[in-house]
């Protein structure tokens, strides 16, 4: 495996008495594609947002290409290379498709000039939104909301996409697209952690998959490996 | 709009402005049109959190109220330390005032979202006004009056007003197109993208690295600084400062009320707002009676919450758009 681009050790989270997050590790590569799958309520996305800022962790630290992050606000993981993607998509509804992409290159992407209008334009090819640009993103459909958060995300130029079931309630032929788009991003050396119930999706997708059960760790391992394991079977069907 | 456009504009407001102050001595007109550009300020001012950023502030009137005070204040030391400053000093030291405050006032309530918010801005408006109204040096709750001083000269007497509220409407007419070259600045500029993403989805604008705090706190001390800079004059304009009138609840809800009318997601918008809506308040109040002009607001904010939920500038700007659509 190629150097350790993020590193979580013994993260902890606790809302009052309950605890989302027992003592988690979790490693990725540079341009690695992880999933994280788990039943509801295992603590994916009180995962995530503690990566991503958006919660404090208790205990524990998240290192992000050697440094320590685990104290630095959401807006300044973002200008490091961290960048996420919504569970239900959550687009700034007053602006069109373009401007909606002009915010991350304009805050978060440290970029050295160029110009933004054909940067930004570039990405809404890589997700199939050429000649939207100016279309109102308040009035997309699903499975165009889901794009837009992958296309905003890329603005912000990240090393590190934590896309958050991107996919959910999409058809198969959606999820075939946004499967695509990931791919093509991880092709661009970026390193994807993929949330997703869809496990088709998942397991077509990822090189290594963490499951967590109940705020913890249960098992690691390939796609393959996960299908086999006791543990992963139990903690989905509780046989 | 163009640029040339604009520029254009303010200098024909200004030029008409002035051409106004030239052609007549009747004072009224000159009350009218300062009541106006005052509220044209508050306005402006209320936009830059309340619409830009999405945070509505319901605590106007208190840093207006602020800024009069900052006026009462200063008025009544200075001249004790031998000292008469001309009239941009008390703008300025307002502007300071509230700017701080602003920031003071934003760093503790900015936590709070939607109608949280809204009401913290209700309470610190009040604590305000309590203060107010125990402070024996700027008279306390029986106010305090101040003599309106003689209209100044400049250029060696080459510009001179017949009244001083000739002089007020002037310079609150500065003031208002001031305002509106500050806020069109900040709607066009990197801050504004940013203000513009927290009112839309204040989560995904972190996420998407937008500093938010920061962005909160600059904008609530613009506002405060431009409310401060339109409570300013008050103290000259009226004569008499108590807090029951500079804390007045219409001051805050006409500053609220201009800009949902105009339309808050455009900086033309609450000047559009101000100068319909406290143009139609002054003549009701001339010609039936100063009590209609407040269900006026009433009657005319609860119809474009209605008919126009985006204000009148929304509510063309769609039909526009529609009509484009179909030719």
């Amino acid at each position: 495996m190629a150097e350790h681009i993020l590193s979580v050790k013994a993260l902890t989270k606790r809302f009052g008495g309950f605890v989302a997050l027992d003592s988690v590790d979790l490693q990725l590569g540079e341009g690695e594609r992880l999933g994280l799958i788990g039943p509801n309520g295992s603590g994916k996305t009180t995962m995530i947002n503690c990566i991503s800022g958006a919660l404090f962790s208790d205990q524990g630290t998240i290192t992000f290409k050697g440094a320590d992050i685990t104290r630095l606000p959401a807006h300044r993981r973002t200008h490091r290379g961290i960048v996420r993607s919504f569970q239900i998509p959550r687009p700034f509804r007053t602006m069109t498709i373009l401007q909606n992409l002009m915010v991350p290159m304009e805050y978060a992407a440290a970029q050295g000039g160029g110009d933004l209008e054909t940067e930004a334009r570039d990405i809404l090819d890589i997700v199939g939104f050429r000649g939207r640009a100016s279309e109102n993103s308040g009035r997309l459909t699903q499975v165009d909301m889901r794009k837009l958060e992958l296309a905003r995300a890329l603005a912000a130029k990240p090393q590190l996409l934590i896309s958050d079931e991107a996919m959910a309630g999409l058809s198969s032929s959606e999820v075939d697209e946004i499967l695509d788009i990931l791919f093509k991003l991880n092709g661009r050396g970026v390193a994807v952690i993929m949330i997703e119930h869809i496990m088709r999706a998942v397991f077509r997708f990822s090189q290594r998959v963490v499951v967590l059960d109940a705020g913890r760790r249960i098992a690691e391992g390939t796609p393959a490996q996960i299908v086999k394991d006791p543990l992963v079977e139990r903690a989905y069907l509780g046989v | 709009m163009r640029l040339g456009g604009f520029w254009g504009l303010m200098a024909a407001a200004l030029v008409a402005g002035l051409a106004f102050a030239t052609l007549t001595n009747n004072e009224y007109y000159f009350t009218a049109a300062y009541a106006i550009l005052q509220a044209l300020v508050m306005a402006i001012a209320w936009n830059i959190l309340g619409g830009f950023t999405g945070y509505v502030n319901f605590g106007s009137a208190g840093f207006f109220a602020l800024g009069a005070y900052a006026t009462v204040a200063l008025h009544k030391f200075l001249p004790s330390i031998g000292f008469a400053p001309p009239l941009v000093v008390y703008v300025l030291a307002g502007a300071v005032v509230c700017g701080l405050i602003g920031l003071a006032t934003g760093y503790l309530t900015l936590r709070l979202r939607g109608v949280y918010f809204a009401i913290a801005t209700l309470a610190l408006a009040i604590v305000f006004q309590t203060f107010m109204n125990n402070w024996g040096y700027v008279g306390a709750a029986k106010g305090t009056s101040i003599l309106t001083p003689d209209p100044p000269q400049f250029l060696w007497g080459y510009v001179s007003f017949s009244s001083y509220v000739k002089y007020l409407f002037v310079v609150m007419l500065l003031l208002a197109l001031t305002a509106i070259v500050i806020s069109r600045y900040i709607a066009n500029s990197k801050f504004g993208r940013g203000l513009a993403a927290i009112r839309d989805d204040e989560v995904a604008a972190e996420c998407m690295g937008v500093p938010t705090l920061r962005l909160k706190l600059i904008s609530a001390a613009v506002m405060g600084a431009l409310m401060g800079v339109a409570g300013a004059p008050y103290p000259f304009f009226a004569t008499f400062v108590d807090p029951q009138s500079a804390f007045s609840l219409v001051i805050a809800v006409n500053s609220i009320a201009m800009p949902m009318i105009g339309g808050t997601a455009y900086w033309y918008g609450p000047v559009v707002g101000a100068l319909l809506l406290g143009t139609a308040q002054e003549a009701i109040s001339v010609t039936i009676s100063s009590e209609l002009n407040v269900f006026l607001v009433g009657v005319v904010l609860v119809a474009c919450v209605i008919l126009a939920p985006r204000g009148l500038v929304g509510f063309v700007n769609d039909m526009r758009a529609k009509a484009k659509g179909r030719g």
